[in-house]
């Protein structure tokens, strides 16, 4: 589990960072995108995919929340 | 050297500088050397960074505590920063960087002041919270003026277990002042960049919402400026043009800021952040609490500075938009002039560049304008954030070189053979014995501001000063000179 910090860029895309490991990437899916249900397997461009709890969705971001890796680089 | 520096060229130049190596060292170093490739856009593919350097090099890194105390702390005016430990971390770091503020030193300013608690083996052996609750006291008694204080945790801080921060809350409580405890000891992490990392989250946990409550008067203007320290004046020379286009610079991050400037930051519009590597912390977290949005900008070299004000602009409205353009029109001419005058003397030199946070890639926009070239450029400290950034500026074939050692940086200055060398105060006389014009990029060796336009016209003069000085050709010993070239001369 690291710290995460999810925000939107400024074409309006979601953008993942992790600092512990300096990884800032966009997000390319995410697996439940509605106002009830947000969250779930993040996909990175980079290859990586990352796990954060399914939670309401934000009012505004950034958001920071635990998340876990799942698969891709490190 | 005349000949084009081509990938292949710089991937053999690297291959060479290794060989010395022992094997398990080669195969180390070799991760933090590359050749740019504008096509890849992941640094972390090519070049490994913010690792620990290697024992047995010259690395020229330095610690949390220069990291916390040396940048972010330090410049700031009204908060007098304790050195709490042995004497040594502050007399060693004092006013090094040249963070110019305005004000009165010993009254209301602090910066280049050493506050130490000057750690003993008794306080070693017995810890040093008494020391440091008195140390208090009597900076209390003596600097009346002051707006707070800052304990700067030195090693032996962290290896005791002195708990600074139920000293720093009692102590403040009695004087009712701000008493930030930081927990930057020399030992954690790589480099000075974590003690960066430290003293932004020490800012947030202590200072940043110290006003939340409170009423400011604010305008829709209202901006910040951080990670700018000031060197030389260079927070001036930004925060002039910021004004001219009408905005309304409400607190210096952290060259001659005080203490109420950082409280009242989460009240501004817009965060404009010229240091990534040392506050982008600050910038993130006051995104997610306070909605502050933050961008970076450059102020190095009229093109840059012309992106920049513009982009600064396009987050205000039209009378902003304005202010900028008027702004650019003002200062072109001006600016124009100054590179008819340098360009031609500087046009086609080679530049090598090994400095911190930004330089590396802030400056290639500047040494551009005047019609030079970076051929090698590397941080002491970056993270892999800050390669995918310098990538993009780059040209294609340049050397990158992360955490260099001074044996690698020699070898690539014999091979290269670069005109001007912008590097640190460590590096500074080997080059200078190596005859290679050198400036000292830390704190812009002893001149400045390089910021904004005014900064400019200083650096195009430095660098022509540099690279066109006479003196580098007198560095051969004259019986060291080929016969032919010198002429009979009587002994005086």
């Amino acid at each position: 589990m690291a710290n995460i910090m999810i925000r939107k860029n400024a074409e309006g895309g979601l953008v993942f960072y992790l600092p512990k490991r300096d990884i800032e990437d966009n997000i390319t899916s995410i697996e439940f995108d509605a106002p009830e249900k947000w969250g779930g397997e993040l996909k990175l461009a980079n290859g990586g995919v990352y796990y954060i709890d399914p939670i309401p969705a934000p009012a505004r971001l950034p958001i920071s929340l635990r998340a876990k890796r799942l698969d891709g680089v490190e | 050297m005349s000949e084009e520096l081509t990938r292949e060229r710089a991937q053999a130049l690297i291959e060479e500088v290794l060989e010395v190596y022992p094997e398990k060292a080669k195969k180390d170093r070799a991760k933090h050397l590359m050749v740019n490739d504008k096509a890849i856009t992941q640094s972390k593919k090519c070049i490994t960074s913010n690792r620990k350097s290697l024992p047995g090099v010259m690395t020229q890194r330095g610690c949390a505590y220069a990291g916390s105390k040396g940048v972010v702390w330090g410049p700031i005016k009204d908060i007098i920063d304790i050195s709490h430990g042995p004497v040594g971390c502050g007399a060693y770091s004092r006013g090094g960087r040249r963070n110019y503020f305005a004000g009165t030193s010993g009254v209301d300013s602090f910066c280049d002041i050493n506050f130490t608690s000057d750690f003993q083996e008794k306080d070693v052996v017995f810890g040093g919270d008494k020391k440091l609750a008195k140390l208090i006291d009597e900076l209390e008694m003596l600097f009346p003026l002051s707006k707070g204080i800052s304990v700067q945790s030195e090693c032996p801080v962290g290896l005791i277990g002195d708990d600074i921060e139920a000293v720093s809350k009692k102590k403040a409580a009695e004087i009712g002042k701000t008493i930030v405890p930081v927990r930057c000891e020399g030992f954690r992490g790589v480099s000075q960049s974590l003690g960066h990392h430290i003293a932004n989250d020490a800012v947030r946990d202590w200072i940043l919402s110290a006003r939340d409550e409170q009423p400011f008067e604010g305008t829709p203007y209202d901006v910040c400026i951080l990670g700018d320290y000031n060197i030389g004046g260079d927070a001036w020379a930004s925060r002039i043009l910021l004004e001219e286009m009408g905005l309304r610079v409400v607190a210096q991050w952290s060259g001659d800021g005080t203490l109420t400037e950082m409280e009242n930051t989460p009240k501004v519009k817009l965060n404009l952040l010229h240091c990534y590597r040392s506050m982008n912390y600050i910038a993130r977290h006051m995104e997610e609490k306070y909605n502050i949005p933050w961008m970076e900008y450059n102020f190095f070299g009229p093109t840059k500075i012309k992106e920049s004000l513009r982009e600064i602009a396009s987050h205000f409205d039209e009378k902003i938009q304005e202010g900028a353009e008027r702004v650019i029109a003002k200062y072109t001419p001006i600016m124009d002039a100054v590179i008819a005058k340098y360009r031609p003397r500087l046009e086609g030199k080679k530049v090598m560049l090994y400095v911190g946070g930004l330089r590396p890639r802030h400056t290639v926009g500047a040494y551009e304008d005047l019609g030079m070239e970076v051929v090698g450029a590397g941080y002491e400290f970056a993270h892999n954030d800050d390669y995918d950034r310098t990538m993009k500026d780059m040209k294609d074939a340049t050397l990158i070189y992360d955490d260099v050692t001074g044996y690698e940086f020699e070898e690539f200055v014999r091979q290269l053979k670069p005109d001007l060398i912008g590097s640190g105060i460590k590096e500074k006389y080997a080059f200078h014995k190596m005859a290679v014009p050198f400036r000292q990029l830390h704190s812009w060796d002893y001149s400045g501001p390089y910021h904004g336009f005014d900064g400019f016209a200083i650096f195009a003069r430095d660098m022509d000063m540099t690279v066109n000085n006479p003196c580098w050709s007198l560095f051969k010993a004259p019986w060291q000179k080929p016969a032919a070239a010198e002429p009979e001369q009587k002994a005086a």
